[in-house]
């Protein structure tokens, strides 16, 4: 414990309060004291991070309780006869409206986010590639536009997405979702892939050039094996915007229950049959896990691209 | 798709062939003396962004100065420009006040709570040790993780009267510490807008908190120690460092995290859809009601489009001050 010497949190009554000038203390006292303030920080991380774990947790606890023991009058942590019987109906479909099997929205979500990702990535690191790699006459202006379209949500536009796509026969099916899903996480992505590219040595390339490789070549044997690994952060981000989409999905796909994707039907589902609690949680524990995993495979990107833009990562 | 395959014939003739030929030479020449290479990458995305944000803003501009509604969809009447009419109607409308009141009350609620929650869990992770630090930060994440339905499903379901643990908690408790409602059967979303947005704001707290956390504590990173130390030295308390020293060196990233964080909590509708849904109209807000008026029974899509246009316009104005404070910070380098 070295960083001892800033205890924000802590209020000034305790070090300041009974004695003005806390400093000339036995060196026992000091110790003391110190002790004191390392257990009391680390008993509020650790109250912080269970109250923060506590929803995650009774979600998935609930997920495998019997009815029985989620409508209870005193709720309990753990359920004490554990069952997959939520999970089961979930499957089968029996209980969701007969929608169907919440397997064909798992399915329509990631096909819909590995789609998106792939286009994405292609748009964005070509993007990337002008921006990082030429200085134009239009650089500046296109990222500045990139900056206020990120900010642009996607309600302020949803009428007149929602009336073109009409207008295109692309309402109700998985398609429309990825042109719109695409073209929204491209400012994100080139801001971030933009960094990785500037990061390859302009060298190499040059090299390969002077030894006749073309611009393609370079590209694919290059360009690309440097930048994977942030495409790779890129993708991800890619896929968790698109997972996670739901205004859009929400309007496109109105009645179309078989092109749901696992927000549009988890919300459905919840607004049909409010009280089935258990099968709900089943469903909404088979939607977050994914999500969760992707957020683990990336967390030491997460800052760096979430701020793109606004703290250059 | 097209747009992408338009630009490889320069590239895929030389390689069909093996050894430039002159088609090549030309194409690459011309682009060459123009300095094109740089647009012909961006035109496709830049394709993409104006045919999914770019028009669709143009066009909702344009119907938010028109009669656009049923009769426009089934065509018995033609569209018709009709001025500021939608406008004169919106500010007219109690609906509209009400919805961009609780627009507002929210953010100016959620975003400095999710800023000081956010700031105690940086300060803590810069503070403690290895172990301690990485099991809060991984709760955290768990947190951010959560898929906004899923968050508000769950945080409905905690909150709700039927085996919500909120409600029983509550309802355990003392009367003279929790007021003599009935908590029991106190339905959060339902009950009126007070109720629905501490919900809602709680939720958005829980999810925002972390990424507010990670970015205060690469902040804190690039302080160097001996300023601390120094202030420590010279007898600052804890609270005064943060303050004097702390506060004012971060002062642009705590800029960004506020513009970011009053963009996001002013448009929240995920979460307000789920939980509040669109049946009590006392309990909108701005997202919601543009929503409302453009896909509920009959559809109005010059009323929403100027709804949506004022929305659009608070929010542009946050968001010229988050892009000049990011120039200002050097990121278009």
């Amino acid at each position: 414990m070295t960083g001892l010497n800033l205890a924000a949190t802590r209020s000034p009554a305790t070090a300041a309060g009974s004695q003005p000038r806390p400093r000339p203390q036995s060196a026992a006292g000091a110790r003391t004291s110190r002790r004191v303030k390392a257990i009391s920080l680390n008993g509020l991380g650790l109250l912080i991070a269970i109250v923060t774990l506590l929803p995650i947790f009774l979600m998935i606890s609930t997920a495998f309780k019997p009815s029985h023991e989620i409508y209870s009058l005193t709720p309990h942590l753990l359920p004490s006869h554990p069952t997959l019987s939520n999970f089961r109906q979930v499957s089968s479909g029996q209980v969701t409206g007969g929608i169907g099997s919440v397997w064909l929205f798992v399915r329509n979500s990631f096909g819909v986010a590995l789609v998106t990702v792939l286009i994405a990535s292609l748009l964005a690191l070509l993007a990337a590639t002008a921006v990082a790699r030429f200085r134009f006459r239009l650089r500046t202006t296109f990222l500045i536009m990139l900056l206020i379209v990120q900010m642009v949500p996607a309600q302020a536009l949803i009428i007149a997405l929602f009336l073109d796509f009409k207008t295109l026969n692309l309402l109700g099916s998985l398609a429309g979702l990825v042109l719109v899903y695409a073209a929204q996480a491209l400012p994100v992505t080139i801001w971030m892939l933009r960094n990785f590219v500037a990061t390859v040595p302009k060298d190499l390339e040059e090299a390969a050039a002077i030894d006749g490789a073309s611009g393609l070549k370079i590209f694919w044997r290059i360009l690309l094996p440097l930048v994977a690994p942030g495409l790779v952060a890129t993708s991800i981000f890619a896929f968790i915007t698109a997972y996670n989409e739901f205004i859009v999905a929400l309007t496109f796909l109105g009645q179309s229950h078989s092109a749901y994707t696992l927000p549009i039907f988890l919300q459905y589902f919840f607004g049909q049959h409010g009280a089935a609690w258990g099968p709900i949680m089943a469903a909404s524990t088979i939607y977050t896990i994914p999500a969760m995993i992707f957020f683990l495979i990336v967390r030491r990107r997460l800052v760096g691209g979430l701020v793109a833009g606004a703290v250059k990562g | 798709m097209a747009e992408i395959i338009q630009q490889q014939p320069a590239v895929l003739s030389g390689r069909q062939r093996g050894r430039p030929g002159p088609t090549r030479v030309r194409i690459s020449a011309f682009m060459h003396r123009h300095k094109l290479a740089p647009y012909l990458l961006l035109l496709p995305a830049l394709i993409g962004i104006a045919l999914v944000v770019l028009w669709p803003l143009v066009q909702m501009v344009i119907f938010s100065f028109q009669t656009y509604g049923l009769p426009q969809i089934t065509g018995a009447l033609p569209t018709q420009w009709v001025g500021f009419a939608n406008f004169t109607a919106t500010f007219h409308d109690s609906v509209f006040w009400l919805s961009l009141r609780n627009s507002v009350l929210f953010a100016v609620v959620a975003v400095p709570l999710s800023l000081a929650v956010g700031t105690v869990v940086g300060l803590l992770l810069n503070r403690l040790g290895r172990k301690m630090s990485l099991f809060i930060s991984t709760a955290a994440l768990l947190a951010w993780a959560t898929p906004p339905v899923s968050g508000a499903v769950l945080f409905y379901w905690m909150f709700s009267p039927d085996g919500g643990v909120v409600d029983w908690g509550l309802s355990k408790l003392p009367h003279w510490l929790v007021g003599s409602t009935n908590w029991a059967n106190y339905n959060w979303a339902t009950t009126g807008a007070l109720p629905a947005y501490t919900l809602i704001a709680l939720l958005v707290i829980w999810q925002a908190f972390p990424f507010i956390a990670v970015t205060v504590l690469a902040g804190l990173k690039t302080i160097p120690p001996e300023l601390n130390e120094a202030a420590r030295v010279d007898g600052a308390s804890p609270v005064r460092i943060f303050w004097r020293v702390t506060l004012p060196l971060m002062k642009p990233i705590y800029l960004v995290l506020l513009l970011l964080s009053v963009i996001w909590d002013f448009n929240i509708f995920t979460q307000s859809y789920t939980i509040i849904g669109l049946a009590n109209s006392n309990e909108y807000n701005l997202s919601l009601y543009i929503y409302q008026k453009a896909f509920t029974f009959p559809p109005t899509y010059g009323l929403g489009g100027a709804i949506a246009l004022i929305f659009a316009f608070i929010l542009l104005v946050v968001t010229v001050g988050y892009v000049r404070s990011s120039v200002r910070q050097g990121a278009l380098t």
